[in-house]
């Protein structure tokens, strides 16, 4: 691969989600591909985490302006919802990013045959003693907690 | 103009449920419900984005999503009669939510094994998020039906406004049928027993009854509507008509 591929790649992956700035697209695992043909040509594929969500539009404009920046002259942006966004995708580092700060990453989407209800950790002082005060949140992929332990209200980013 | 007839159904189901729901946005009980039902509402939206956005394409007159959500009056609308009905109070709303909600869902379920890979993909997706919404739906209906006295009754007579909307949900018709034999559609009628059993059921948990007295209004997917529909147009439509060539909002 080109350097200038590399770079392009670099730059996009490393684009930070707009409602969920402490990540990059890579690690929300929104950003599918990146394709570099020999051309020059850049076709980069994202799906959203929701149907509606708005800041997709955003993340199109972001990351064509990125690979610009890093060279690249034909860029398109693809969207494809198959297979769909799951938050099972989130990163282990990214989780800790999250935490970090100060919301509370999701648990398993995806693999249980009953669906467990676990309690959610607060992500400021780790005390399970926790409940849900909004099963919707600012945005479509969080819900509203609040810790009990430590009385600090939080976002928890819901299975899904 | 099958396809493009039943993309168009599924579409504006979507895109006026997202309208009405919005309606709640600033009015909504308590903050959270308002952000719930905002959610809720978005869902929908960007579901009915995918469809029409598909419809649109397949029709291949050069309508995209918004042509087709703005520049098309009410006798060309394919929703359910059902989810055009005004939100009424709290407890209408919910019904109506819960009726629709696990139609959609266990629609979506099926349509994602669609013969159409481009609508299986939508519909997979979309049923990730109408899962929610049912789920919503029935934590309200447990604790408004099972709650006051007032709550209770309020329930009862949303169930009496809502039922006869139902029954349109489960009509088979020829563009169902020709689409359902090569595996692109679901025939309605196939989903009124799940959509029974999932519902009385759950009523029955809130201490609710599902009404036997019925009649059976129908003709929102030829495009016959109630008058609120062409209400809910007006506003829906009244900016982007009357500035149709704008290109930045």
């Amino acid at each position: 691969m080109s350097e200038q591929g590399a770079r392009i790649r670099k730059v996009v992956a490393a684009v930070p989600d707009p409602e969920l700035p402490v990540l990059t697209i890579a690690e929300l695992g929104i950003l599918r591909g990146v394709e570099i043909t020999d051309d020059g040509g850049v076709t980069i594929t994202v799906t959203p985490t929701y149907s509606g969500c708005p800041a997709l539009e955003t993340i199109r404009r972001d990351v064509v302006d990125a690979a610009r920046a890093a060279g690249a002259e034909r860029v398109e942006v693809r969207t494809v919802l198959n297979p769909p966004w799951s938050t099972d995708w989130i990163s282990e580092p990214a989780r800790r990013k999250l935490r970090a700060a100060g919301i509370a990453p999701p648990g398993p989407a995806a693999g249980t045959a009953v669906a467990l209800r676990l309690s959610v950790r607060c992500p400021r002082c780790g005390s399970v003693d926790t409940e849900q005060l909004s099963r919707f949140g600012p945005t479509a992929c969080k819900a509203l907690w609040r810790c009990h332990t430590c009385q600090e209200p939080f976002e928890h980013i819901k299975a899904f | 103009m099958t396809w493009f007839t039943y993309l168009l159904r599924l579409g504006d189901d979507a895109l006026i449920m997202a309208q009405r729901l919005s309606e709640w946005v600033g009015r909504a009980p308590v903050l959270e419900e308002d952000m719930a039902l905002a959610n809720i509402a978005l869902d929908q939206l960007g579901q009915a984005r995918l469809l029409l956005s598909y419809a649109g394409e397949v029709e291949g007159a050069g309508r995209d999503e918004d042509a087709l959500a703005y520049f098309r009056s009410d006798r060309e609308f394919l929703n359910c009669q059902l989810v055009e009905l005004p939100n009424g109070d709290f407890a209408q709303t919910i019904v109506k939510l819960l009726c629709f909600g696990v139609y959609q869902d266990l629609l979506y379920q099926r349509l994602a094994a669609s013969a159409d890979e481009r609508l299986a993909a939508i519909a997979a997706k979309a049923r990730k998020e109408t899962a929610y919404h049912v789920d919503h739906a029935r934590l309200w209906t447990l604790r408004l039906g099972d709650g006051t006295p007032e709550s209770h009754r309020r329930m009862r007579q949303a169930l009496e406004e809502v039922w006869p909307y139902t029954h349109e949900l489960f009509e088979d018709d020829e563009v169902t049928d020709e689409l359902a034999a090569d595996g692109r559609a679901v025939r309605p009628g196939e989903l009124r027993q799940p959509w029974r059993a999932t519902v009385e059921s759950l009523l029955r948990e809130a201490t609710l009854e599902p009404p036997t007295e019925d009649w059976a209004p129908t003709g929102g997917r030829r495009g016959i509507h109630t008058e609120t529909l062409s209400y809910l147009l007006a506003q829906m439509q009244s900016v982007r008509r009357a500035y149709p060539t704008a290109t930045r909002w």
